[in-house]
């Protein structure tokens, strides 16, 4: 084999470090980071910022291990779904072999040191979540139900519960109450993507609510969840890391939010179609600002409880 | 062109400076991370084959 030969067949597989970090999904792992921090701070025991940060890389990197995993499970489909196929694996960046081998070694890594720099409650916690995304979610559920996204928002979910437990060491109804919030504000979330990327899903076999049920049903959903949601989303508001500016924001955001999925229940596909997805589109991205915020207030009812401020007190029910 | 110019070596060696960076961020955290729970009087003692006092429960007088 001549240099120039060796060299061309080899650029087709020469992976980039960028190309390792794609397949952590950096963006899903944003979000994961936010949440556990969220849950580190609002935690009514202090953390060494050390300590911390190394717990917090550690969720991150356990977060990013379920995601090449899921990457190296999903690689037929994401190869057919134009939201999918430019990732790492199917544009042949990244090889199956490697996504898996990375996965594996990150998801033992970072459960074993979570376990070594915070505690046993923590790792456990993290080892189940990265359980439940790679295997229950992307291995058994997300192409057997149409509920796939119902069961598998708990994987999402986990990492405030984490964050709470390396300050805490334990579970308890703040942590299981920011759990929840995030479990149920997933399926409308993604049912409203799969509302205007209904295609997507079909030509992958994807068994999700609209190609299963109907777009009917699916609005039927989204609204049932997003009323359910509220209550849910409110209640931290009565416990220790919830008061008064959280109740005020989280009420005017599920009011907002229960209103969107009021309007897109209204709709039918002919009218959603006729201004291309514009509610659902604007629903979509409402969901994430509504979840951004809810953390954001009780990220700010921490702050002004180490400052001592309370504007009203609100009683602790839970 | 010169033989280590071609855009593979770059690409190799992007991926090796990310990996040592990386590699150096770790050790930093572990002795960061060490440093503090040595300071907050953590016991870093594990079980080693030996009998010692330090590891034994403590007994109510």
């Amino acid at each position: 084999m001549t240099e120039a030969s060796w060299t061309d067949a080899a650029r087709e597989h020469e992976t980039e470090f960028g190309d390792y970090v794609e397949l952590l999904k950096p963006r899903v792992m944003r979000l994961v980071i936010f949440t556990a921090l969220v849950g580190l701070f609002a935690a009514p025991v202090a953390t060494h910022p050390v300590i911390g940060f190394a717990s917090i890389l550690c969720i991150a990197v356990g977060a990013g291990a379920s995601g090449a995993l899921n990457m190296w499970w999903d690689r037929d489909i994401d190869a057919v779904m134009s939201r999918t196929v430019s990732r790492p694996i199917p544009s042949g960046r990244v090889s199956p072999g490697e996504a898996l081998a990375i996965g594996l070694v990150l998801a033992v890594f970072s459960v074993v040191m979570l376990g070594l720099f915070a505690n046993p409650v923590a790792a456990g916690l993290l080892a189940f979540t990265i359980f439940f995304y790679a295997v229950v979610y992307s291995m058994w559920l997300k192409r057997a139900t149409p509920q796939n996204i119902v069961i598998g928002g708990a994987a999402g979910a986990f990492p405030p519960m984490i964050g709470w437990a390396v300050a805490t060491g334990s579970v308890s109804i703040e942590s299981v109450l920011m759990f929840a919030l995030i479990f149920i504000w997933t399926p409308p979330h993604f049912w409203a993507l799969a509302l205007f990327r209904n295609d997507d899903y079909s030509r992958a076999n994807v068994p999700m609510l609209p190609v299963v049920a109907g777009t009917r049903s699916t609005r039927n959903h989204i609204l049932v969840y997003t009323l359910l949601l509220a209550p849910i989303a409110i209640a931290p508001a009565f416990t220790s890391i919830g008061g008064s500016v959280y109740l005020v924001g989280s009420v005017v955001l599920n009011a907002i939010f229960c209103f969107g999925a009021w309007k897109i229940w209204c709709r039918t596909d002919d009218v959603a179609a006729g201004d291309r997805f514009q509610v659902e589109k604007r629903f979509f991205g409402f969901s994430i600002l509504y979840l951004f915020l809810h953390f954001v207030l009780i990220l700010v009812e921490a702050g002004l409880r180490v400052v001592g401020f309370a504007p009203v007190s609100l009683p602790v029910l839970m | 062109m010169r033989p280590d110019s071609h855009e593979i070596f770059g690409r190799r060696k992007s991926r090796n400076v990310g990996l040592g960076l990386v590699l150096g961020a770790f050790v930093l955290i572990v002795f960061a991370v060490t440093v503090v729970k040595l300071t907050q009087g953590v016991s870093m003692e594990g079980f080693d084959h030996q009998t010692r006092n330090s590891l034994l429960p403590a007994e109510e007088e």
